[in-house]
C-alpha cells in the first residue's frame, strides 16, 4: 500500500501550482514586499464588510471539515481490509470476500461523498468570494464619485485604477483559493495526529518527530532564501524603472549618445536580476523535492520502527499500511498551510488598499440642504471675501471680493501654472472655500446641494473627454429627454454637423480609441454637449496649442454662440477674448492678484499690462 | 516558442544535457524505492526475519530517496541557471535593439508595449524553462518508466491505471474547452472595467458637473456585472478540480486492493506472497503515472500562455531597424551648422498620402529658421528627420555639405542639441541631467554645466533648490514643474556645445516672458550655433532669419515675419489669431 506521491497529488490545486492559465497566471508573485498593515484588524473588517456571506462561507467551512474527516478515515478503512487481504497469504488461510466488499464499499461511499461535499463547499466558497470581489468593485466604483477632488491631488488614477482590477483580483482570487484549502489542511494535519495516536502511540511518535526534524531544516532553508526573493523583487523593479525610463526617452537617449552609458547601467542591472532571479527560483524549486524526501523519510522511519513492532506482534501489518497513508496525510498539510498564509498575508495586503479607499473621507452629505434658486435665476454672481487654499496652510487667495452682473463674461488669464482652474474649482463647487462666500443670484453656493450648484453651469475644459460611447450619446450624455433634432441642431450651431455626418454611421459612430477624431473635433463635441444640456451660466477653456489655429478660429466661433446671453467665465488664452471681457482676473502663483477691464488694467501697468505687452516686444 | 531556443548557447544545451542525466537518475531512484518498499513489506510479511534486514532495506530506501533529492537539487540549480542565463541574454538583446530602434519602430510597438515585452515577457518565459527543464521533461520519462515497470504484472491492474489516466485527461480537456477560453474574456473584461473606471477618474470634472454620477455608475455596473459572471463561472468550474483529483487517486488505490484481493486469492498458495508484494508495488507506480500526466496537462496549460509572450519577444528581435549606420564622421572641409534640406519627401512605408512634400531649404551658420503651421502640418515629423528619427523617403538632408545617412550616428548626433516637445529629464541630479550624454569630448565641467543652465534660465530656481545643482531628479522629472523641466532640458542642449540645435516646441511650457529672455540669451550666448525652432506661437519666432511656413506637409511660404504677413495667407491668419490687428500694424 501507500505511494510515493498520495497524499500531494490527492488535493493539488491546479492553480497552486503557479502556472494553470489565468487563475495562477494572473496572481502577481508573492513577494514580501506584499505586507499587511494589520493582519488582523484587516480579518475582522473583511468579516464584516461580507457580512451577508458568512453564513454561506460558514456552512461551507463546516462542510470541508465533514469531507475532509471522511477522507481521513479512509486509510483506517483501507488498513481493515489490507488485514483482510493478509489472511489469505497465511497458509490454509482465506480472504473473506464479503467483508472486502463490504469495506470496499463504504471506502467508495467515503469517497464519493468526500468529492461531493467538497465540490459544494468549494462552489458555495467561489459564490461567495466572486460576490464580495463584485461589490468590491461597485463600491470602489461609486466612491469615486463620491470623494472630493482634494482626494485626487495626491493620488494618481493609475493607483485607483490598480485598486479596482488587480486588488479585487487578488482579494477574490487568494481567497477563494485559500479559505477552504486552509480549513482542510488544519483538519487533515490535526485529523492524522489524532488517528495516528489512536493507531499506535509509538509510531505516532516516530513518524511526527521524523517529519519534525525535516520541517525544520526545510524551515531553516527557506528562511535563508527569503533574502533573495527579497532582492529579486527589488531587482526587477530596478530593471523594469531603468527600461522604463531609456525606453521612453529614447530619443534624447540617441542625439546625446547616451546609449553606451544606458547600455553599461543596463547590464549591470541585468547581471542582479539574473543573479538573484535563478537563486530565488532555485530555492523556491527546491520545496517539492524536499517535501517528497521528508514523506519518504517518514515513511522509513514508519517502515522501520513498524516492522520491529509487528515482529514483536505488537501490531498488525495493516497499521504499517495506515501509517503509511497516514504520514502522508500529515506532511502535506504542513506545506499547505505556509502557502496558505503566505496567500492570506497577499489578501490582507491588498484587500487592505480596497478597504483604504473606500474608507476615505467622503464628501459631505448634503441631503439636508433646501436652499433653491428662484425661479427666475438670472446668473448674477458675487464673490465675497473669498478665502481659500489647496492646503490648510497655504492659502493662495487671500481675501477676494468681485460682482457679476448677469450676462456678462469674465476672462481669467495668467502664466500657465498660475491656477486659472482654481476659479472653476470654486465655482462648481469642487473645492470648499475657507472663508467667505460666493452667491449665485443672492443665495450663497453652500447653501445649495452640489447637484443643484452644478445644474446652473455648463463646463468646457481644455482636456476633451470624450467617453466609449456613440457621437449622439457622447453629446447627450446623461441629459433625459433630448430628441435628435436638438442634437443635430446643437452641432449645426457649433459647426461639427456636417463632419459628424460624413463618419461611416453619422451620429451613431462608435467613438474609441481608434476614432480618428482631431483634438479640434473632440472639443467641439464636448461643445455641442454643454450646447445641449443648456445651462443658465457658462466654464470655458479656451483651446490652446494643441489645437491647430484654424481649427482654433472654429472653436472659438462656437463658444462666442454659446456664450450669448449666458453669464460666463473664460480660461482666456487669446487676446481677442481677454479685451472683450467685461471683466479680468489676472492671477499668478495660485492668487488672484489684479482685476478690471483691458484698457483700466493696462492703465494701471502692472502685472498684467507686462504680461500682454511681452508677447509683442523682442 | 522554438525560435527562443536558438538564443539558448552552447554552454547551456551542455547544463541541460547534465540536468537531463540527473533527471534519469532522479527518476531512476524513485522508481527504486518502491522495490524496496515491497522488500520491506515481504520482510515484515515473513515470520522470522532478520531486523537487520529491514534496518539495510530502509537504508537502502533512504539511500535513493537522498539520492532523489540530490539529484532534484542538481536539477533545480542547472534548470534555474539555464532559464536566468537566456532571460538575461533575451532582455540584453531586446534592449539593443530597442535602442537601435527608429521612432518609425518604436512606433509600430509603442513604448508601453515595448517596455512590458523587456521585462513581463521575459520573466514568463524564464517561469515555464525552470518548470518546463524540471517537469517537461521528468513527467514522460516517469510516466514511460513506470508504464514498464507495471506492465505484465497483472492486466487487471494496468486496465484501471488506464482508466484513471484517461479521467484525468478527459477532465483537463473539458477545461481546455470550457474554462480557458473563458480566461480570454475575463482579460477583456478586466480591460473594460479598467477603460470605464479610467473615463470616470479622467473626466471627474465632467461627469460632476453634469450630475452624471449615476449614469457612470449604472455604466460600470454593466461590466462589472458581465465580469463578475465570467469569475463565477470560471471558479465554480474549477471547484470540480480538486474532488475529482481525489476521487481518481483515492479510487485507483481501493481498485488495485480490491482486484489484489482476488488475484492473490486466485493464486496457487506460493505465489500469493508475490502478488502481494507487487500489488504494494504496483500501486505505488500507478500513481506515479497518474501524477505524471498530471504534471504534463500542467505544462501543457501554461504553454499557451508563454508563447504568446515568445510571440511579443520574437516581433521585436525580428525587426530589422530601418536606420543603418554610415561612416563619415567630418563633414565637408571648412563648412560649419549648415542645414539644407533638398527636395525631401516623407511618408511612413505602406502610407498612401506624403506627410511631406518637396521641402528645400538652406540653413547657414548661425542662422535661426523656424517651421509654423497647424497641427498636422509636418513641421514636428520635418525636424525630426533632421537626427535620423526617420529617414527621408526622397531627397537629401545634408549637414556640413554631407548626407546625414553618409554620417555615423554618433559623429551625427555630436553635432546636434536636440530638445524634445516633451521634455524627458533622468532619475538623477539636475547636473548629471545637464551633462547627460557624450558629445565625444571628455565630459562636462561644473562650471559648463552652470553656464549652461544661467544660459537656459534655470540658474534661478535650480539655486533655490535643496542641494542645488546636486539636487535629485526622480524619474520622468516629476518633481519639478513643465517650465523648470523644459529649461534643464534645453540646458542640456546648450552644455552640449553643438553645431545645430533643434527646439520642437521647446518654449511652449515657457511663459512669455521667459521665452523671450532665453531666446535672446542664446543667441548672444551661443553666437553661430544653427538655431531650428518649430513652435505655435507667433511671438516665439517673429525674429527668425528664415520662417517657413507648412500648411499639409508643403512650404507655402518662406521668408521673414514681415515679408509673410504681407505675401502668405496661412502665416497671415495664423498671426491674426494669436494678435490683434493693432498689433500687427504697429
Amino acid at each position: 500500500m501507500s505511494g510515493q506521491n498520495t497524499g500531494s497529488a490527492q488535493r493539488r490545486k491546479p492553480g497552486g501550482t503557479g502556472g494553470f492559465g489565468g487563475a495562477g497566471g494572473r496572481r502577481r508573485q508573492g513577494g514580501p514586499s506584499e505586507k499587511p498593515k494589520n493582519f488582523r484588524g484587516f480579518w475582522g473588517k473583511l468579516a464584516g464588510y461580507s457580512r451577508h456571506y458568512l453564513p454561506i462561507v460558514i456552512t461551507a467551512l463546516a462542510m470541508a471539515i465533514i469531507g475532509t474527516v471522511f477522507q481521513i478515515v479512509g486509510p483506517n478503512k483501507l488498513k481493515e481490509m489490507t488485514n483482510e487481504i493478509m489472511k489469505g497469504l497465511s497458509p490454509g488461510g482465506a480472504i473473506d470476500f464479503s467483508a472486502v466488499g463490504g469495506i470496499g464499499l463504504l471506502l467508495v461511499v467515503l469517497y464519493t461523498a468526500s468529492a461531493a461535499i467538497n465540490f459544494i463547499q468549494s462552489f458555495m466558497v467561489a459564490t461567495a468570494t466572486q460576490k464580495v470581489a463584485r461589490n468590491m468593485r461597485t463600491d470602489i466604483s461609486k466612491k469615486i464619485n463620491r470623494l472630493p477632488l482634494r482626494y485626487f491631488d495626491r493620488s494618481s488614477f493609475g493607483d485607483v485604477m490598480s485598486r479596482v482590477t488587480n486588488d479585487v483580483d487578488t482579494v477574490g482570487i487568494t481567497l477563494n483559493e485559500t479559505l477552504g484549502s486552509l480549513v482542510i489542511a488544519v483538519t487533515m494535519f490535526f485529523g492524522s495526529i489524532i488517528m495516528m495516536f489512536y493507531n499506535n502511540v509509538i509510531l505516532a511518535l516516530v513518524a511526527i518527530s521524523s517529519s519534525i526534524i525535516g520541517f525544520a531544516i526545510m524551515g531553516i532553508i527557506m528562511g535563508r532564501s527569503q533574502k533573495y526573493f527579497v532582492a529579486q523583487q527589488r531587482d526587477l523593479g530596478v530593471a523594469n524603472g531603468h527600461v522604463e525610463e531609456i525606453y521612453s526617452g529614447h530619443n534624447v537617449v540617441k542625439v546625446y549618445n547616451g546609449g553606451k552609458e544606458a547600455k553599461r547601467v543596463f547590464e549591470e542591472v541585468n547581471q542582479d536580476l539574473y543573479t538573484s532571479g535563478w537563486k530565488s527560483q532555485f530555492l523556491s524549486g527546491m520545496m517539492t523535492p524536499f517535501m517528497q524526501f521528508i514523506g519518504n523519510f517518514g515513511y522509513v522511519a514508519v517502515c522501520v520502527a513498524g516492522a520491529a513492532l509487528a515482529m514483536d506482534g505488537a501490531i498488525s501489518f495493516g497499521v504499517i499500511v495506515a501509517f503509511m497513508m497516514y504520514i502522508r496525510l500529515f506532511t502535506q498539510p504542513l506545506s499547505e498551510l505556509a502557502q496558505a498564509l503566505r496567500d492570506l498575508q497577499r489578501t490582507a495586503a491588498a484587500g487592505e488598499r480596497v478597504f483604504e479607499f473606500l474608507d476615505e473621507e467622503e464628501l459631505s452629505d448634503e441631503s439636508g440642504k433646501q436652499a433653491a434658486l428662484p425661479a427666475d435665476a438670472r446668473g448674477g454672481v458675487e464673490f465675497r471675501n473669498v478665502r481659500f487654499g489647496y492646503t490648510p496652510d497655504k492659502t493662495i487667495i487671500h481675501n477676494f471680493s468681485a460682482t457679476v452682473e448677469p450676462g456678462q463674461k469674465v476672462a481669467i488669464v495668467g502664466p500657465t501654472g498660475a491656477g486659472k482652474t482654481t476659479m472653476v474649482n470654486l465655482l462648481m463647487r469642487f473645492y470648499e472655500l475657507d472663508g467667505g462666500e460666493i452667491l449665485l443670484d443672492g443665495v450663497p453656493l453652500s447653501s445649495m446641494p452640489r447637484q443643484k450648484v452644478h445644474e446652473q453651469f455648463g463646463m468646457v475644459l481644455q482636456d476633451t473627454w470624450i467617453f466609449e460611447g456613440t457621437v449622439k450619446e457622447n453629446i447627450v450624455y446623461c441629459k433625459e429627454g433630448v430628441s435628435d433634432e436638438q442634437v443635430a441642431a446643437a452641432c449645426k450651431a457649433v459647426g461639427v454637423h456636417h463632419f459628424i455626418r460624413t463618419l461611416p454611421q453619422g451620429y451613431d459612430t462608435p467613438l474609441n480609441d481608434k476614432a480618428n477624431l482631431s483634438q479640434g473635433q473632440k472639443q467641439l463635441i464636448t461643445i455641442a454637449r454643454a450646447m445641449v444640456q443648456n445651462a443658465p451660466m457658462l466654464i470655458l477653456d479656451e483651446a490652446t496649442s494643441s489645437v491647430d489655429t484654424r481649427t482654433e478660429q472654429l472653436i472659438q466661433d462656437a463658444m462666442d454662440k454659446l456664450t450669448v446671453g449666458r453669464t460666463s467665465f473664460v480660461i482666456a488664452h487669446r487676446l481677442s477674448t481677454i479685451k472683450n471681457a467685461d471683466m479680468i482676473l489676472v492671477m499668478k502663483d495660485g492668487d488672484i492678484i489684479e482685476s478690471g477691464s483691458h484698457k483700466g488694467l493696462l492703465a494701471q501697468g502692472g502685472f498684467y499690462a507686462g504680461l500682454y505687452n511681452s508677447q509683442f516686444g523682442a | 516558442m522554438q525560435k527562443l531556443f536558438r538564443y539558448i548557447k552552447p554552454k547551456e544545451w551542455g547544463l541541460a544535457f547534465v540536468s537531463l542525466c540527473f533527471i534519469v537518475a532522479q527518476v531512476w531512484m524513485d522508481l527504486k524505492s518502491p522495490g524496496y518498499m515491497s522488500e520491506i513489506t515481504t520482510l515484515v510479511q515473513t515470520p522470522g526475519s532478520a531486523m537487520s534486514d529491514i534496518w539495510l532495506a530502509g537504508g537502502k530506501m533512504l539511500l535513493c530517496t537522498l539520492g532523489s533529492l540530490a539529484a532534484a537539487i542538481t536539477v533545480g540549480f542547472f534548470a534555474a541557471r539555464i532559464a536566468a542565463t537566456l532571460a538575461k541574454d533575451l532582455r540584453s538583446l531586446l534592449f539593443d535593439k530597442v535602442e537601435a530602434f527608429s521612432m518609425e519602430e518604436i512606433n509600430r510597438f509603442s513604448t508601453d508595449s515595448l517596455i512590458t515585452r523587456s521585462t513581463n515577457d521575459i520573466t514568463q518565459i524564464q517561469m515555464l524553462v525552470t518548470m518546463g527543464l524540471q517537469l517537461a521533461i521528468k513527467a514522460p520519462i516517469t510516466a514511460a518508466w513506470a508504464i514498464t515497470k507495471i506492465a505484465g504484472k497483472g492486466f487487471e491492474w494496468t486496465a484501471v491505471t488506464g482508466v484513471a489516466v484517461l479521467a484525468v485527461i478527459a477532465i483537463f480537456a473539458f477545461l481546455m474547452v470550457f474554462v480557458m477560453p473563458k480566461f480570454k474574456r475575463i482579460q477583456i473584461m478586466t480591460d473594460d472595467v479598467n477603460r470605464v473606471t479610467r473615463e470616470n477618474l479622467t473626466g471627474l470634472r465632467v461627469v460632476r458637473a453634469y450630475n452624471a454620477e449615476a449614469y457612470q455608475e449604472r455604466k460600470f455596473e454593466r461590466v462589472n456585472e458581465e465580469l463578475t459572471g465570467l469569475h463565477m463561472f470560471v471558479s465554480r468550474t474549477l471547484a470540480v478540480m480538486s474532488p475529482m483529483m481525489s476521487s481518481i487517486m483515492g479510487g485507483l488505490s481501493l481498485a488495485i486492493y480490491w482486484i489484489g484481493a482476488y488475484l492473490i486469492h486466485n493464486a496457487a498458495a506460493p505465489a500469493k506472497l508475490t502478488v502481494f508484494s507487487d500489488m504494494v508495488v504496483f500501486s505505488s507506480y500507478a500513481v506515479q503515472v497518474i501524477m505524471s500526466f498530471m504534471m504534463l496537462v500542467i505544462i501543457f496549460m501554461m504553454l499557451p500562455r508563454a508563447s504568446v509572450s515568445a510571440k511579443r519577444i520574437n516581433e521585436v528581435i525580428q525587426t530589422e531597424p530601418t536606420i543603418i549606420n554610415g561612416h563619415k564622421t567630418e563633414g565637408a572641409h571648412g563648412v560649419r551648422g549648415e542645414v539644407t534640406f533638398e527636395h525631401v519627401s516623407f511618408k511612413y512605408p505602406d502610407a498612401a498620402e506624403y506627410i511631406l512634400e518637396d521641402i528645400s531649404f538652406t540653413a547657414r551658420q548661425g542662422e535661426t529658421i523656424a517651421f509654423i503651421g497647424s497641427t498636422g502640418s509636418g513641421k514636428s515629423t520635418l525636424i525630426n528627420l533632421v537626427p535620423r528619427f526617420f529617414d527621408a523617403t526622397e531627397g537629401e538632408i545634408l549637414i556640413d555639405g554631407v548626407s546625414v545617412r553618409e554620417y555615423d550616428q554618433e559623429a551625427l548626433y555630436n553635432k546636434i542639441g536636440y530638445v524634445p516637445q516633451k521634455a524627458v529629464l533622468f532619475r538623477g541630479t539636475v547636473a548629471s541631467n545637464v551633462a547627460y550624454g557624450d558629445n565625444g569630448g571628455d565630459g562636462y565641467t561644473d562650471e559648463e554645466v552652470r553656464r549652461a543652465v544661467a544660459i537656459a534660465q534655470g540658474a534661478e530656481f535650480v539655486e533655490k533648490m535643496a542641494g542645488t545643482y546636486g539636487a535629485d531628479i526622480s524619474q520622468g522629472g516629476t518633481n519639478v514643474s513643465g517650465g523648470q523641466k523644459q529649461r534643464i532640458a534645453i540646458a542640456r542642449a546648450v552644455c552640449r556645445k553643438p553645431e545645430i540645435y533643434i527646439f520642437d516646441d521647446s518654449f511652449s511650457a515657457l511663459d512669455y516672458e521667459t521665452d523671450r529672455i532665453l531666446r535672446k540669451t542664446l543667441k548672444n550666448e551661443t553666437k553661430g550655433v544653427t538655431c531650428m525652432i518649430v513652435a505655435q506661437r507667433i511671438g516665439t519666432i517673429m525674429d527668425a532669419d528664415q520662417i517657413v511656413v507648412l500648411d499639409e506637409g508643403r512650404i507655402v511660404g518662406l521668408g521673414k515675419h514681415r515679408e509673410l504677413l504681407k505675401s502668405c495667407d496661412v502665416y497671415r491668419q495664423i498671426a491674426m489669431s494669436q494678435l490683434s490687428e493693432e498689433e500687427l500694424a504697429e
